[in-house]
């Protein structure tokens, strides 16, 4: 069997992609998520621009902004096409996931900001030690699903030439037609493999979620 | 008699059209214990709110230690308090809520010891001392390491008056504080609030349901009825001397 060392030939570039676009998505999700309860309305309305419009359109299409309009337009390089990748699967999710962040800490108890005042503590000590550790447990198992759906989303970065494993077995399918169903197979038991531990992730963090915070 | 610790002036509260207090002159003593009673939407809640500074007043003072806790000066000119002078205005205030409001992330014991420590920036092993301690006196010495989860809601609301207390203040609100309990646990939270009015010489104002207790335990009585302090004085005087006829009716409706 050829395939499967070829196609694992991508997992690198699959790996690095996936948990570099997932940090820069949770990155982005806390400063989105934190901007958009800000008490200034301009970085609300700004942090409102970019979620709407990454959420609101196709990560294909964004992607090919990035690799081939931008620099078209603007005549720049956003850098190598791995990093071009990680930007744009990381902006997209970066919206989705401010979301998750901005509605968690809302969900949590009002209750549990006022305990704090009475204790005298600051608008930033109440958020630091009482409200954010307890919406952090509230957004767990929704990054868990979001991490999930990153790992899918890496193999469009093959559309900008990157090695990834989809790409890999395109290669073999094309040199080798007969071989297209075990080829897909092999490709959609690696992703699986890949999810496993974030589906398990998902499920601890489900399982931290539940105790441990206060929602209304 | 001494300057009284807590003054309020004329103060009024309207949420939206609906007009909550109107015109409340009320002062408290330091060490004093004050029992509101009153019949539900009379505003007893937003009263002791306000002090607490989780409801701004629309008009009118609150006097702290002699200083107007939602107003400061700037410039020569009275405006509406920053945060950093209601925090140094409400640091010898503290609060028990309905709802307890226990930090469900944390331990017993870490709920007593967050506010000295990160708020009052005190020793962290002194604070734990005292945690352990207070936390004994309301009989949850073995429970310390428990999160609220694990607890009854008797044992919540004393951890609740536990971590107030550590905080060592000159004033204690209690909101209603056993109106979530079941019946079989109000008792257990009223022997702590006995214990805290006998043994510490803070002011406490206490919202309240529990009528025979409430005066039993105050100095001094409010009736409040409609947004005004309709009645107040001694329990004594407040329950067997009152003619007014709205506070008879209502203590009627507590006496079987």
């Amino acid at each position: 069997m050829e395939v499967i060392p070829q196609v694992a030939k991508g997992l690198q570039v699959t790996i690095t992609v996936l948990l570099a676009s997932a940090l820069l998505a949770y990155l982005l999700a806390f400063v989105a998520g934190l901007s958009k309860l800000s008490n200034n309305v301009l970085i609300r309305k700004a942090t409102g621009v970019y979620v709407e419009i990454f959420r609101g359109t196709s990560l294909i299409v964004q992607l090919f902004w990035l690799y081939y309009a931008i620099p078209m337009l603007f005549g720049i390089q956003l850098g190598t096409n791995w990093w071009i990748g990680v930007i744009a699967i990381g902006l997209n999710y970066g919206a989705y996931l401010s979301e998750v962040v901005r509605s968690s800490i809302v969900a949590v108890d009002k209750g549990q900001s006022e305990a704090a005042t009475a204790l005298n503590m600051s608008s930033f000590q109440r958020m630091r030690l009482i409200i954010f550790p307890q919406a952090v447990r509230m957004m767990l198992p929704e990054f868990g699903n979001y991490t999930i759906l990153i790992l899918k989303s890496t193999s469009l970065v093959s559309l900008i030439g990157l090695h990834d494993v989809l790409y890999y077995g395109d290669i073999i399918r094309s040199t080798n037609a007969s071989a297209t169903p075990i080829v897909y197979g092999v490709i959609l038991v690696f992703y699986f493999i890949l999810a496993l531990p974030l589906i398990w992730m998902t499920r601890k963090g489900e399982a931290i979620a539940k105790k441990g915070a206060a929602s209304s | 008699m001494t300057e009284p610790i807590v003054q309020y002036r004329d103060v009024y509260k309207s949420f939206g059209d609906v007009k909550v207090l109107k015109g409340i002159n009320l002062d408290i003593h330091a060490g004093e214990k004050v029992a509101v009673i009153g019949p539900s939407g009379s505003g007893k809640t937003t009263i002791i709110r306000m002090l607490m500074t989780l409801e701004e007043p629309t008009s009118g003072d609150i006097i702290v230690s002699g200083e107007n806790l939602w107003k400061m000066e700037k410039n020569g000119k009275e405006v509406r308090a920053n945060e950093k002078h209601l925090r140094k205005v409400r640091g010898d205030i503290g609060m028990v809520f309905q709802h307890f409001n226990l930090f469900p992330h944390m331990t017993i014991l870490e709920n007593c010891m967050t506010a000295p420590i990160h708020v009052k920036k005190e020793d962290k092993h002194e604070v734990r001392e005292r945690a352990i301690q207070m936390l004994e006196r309301v009989g949850l010495g073995d429970k310390i390491d428990n999160y609220p989860s694990q607890l009854s809601g008797g044992q919540k609301q004393r951890v609740a008056m536990a971590r107030a207390v550590v905080m060592r203040p000159k004033i204690m609100l209690f909101d209603e504080v056993t109106s979530a309990l079941d019946p079989e646990l109000v008792g257990e939270v009223l022997e702590v609030i006995r214990d805290l009015a006998q043994h510490e010489d803070m002011a406490m104002v206490l919202v309240t349901h529990e009528m025979d207790f409430a005066l039993d335990i105050a100095d001094k009585v409010l009736f409040l009825d409609e947004g005004v302090i309709a009645e107040q004085g001694s329990a004594r005087d407040v329950i067997e001397h009152s003619q007014n006829e709205r506070l008879q009716s209502f203590l009627s409706r507590f006496r079987a």
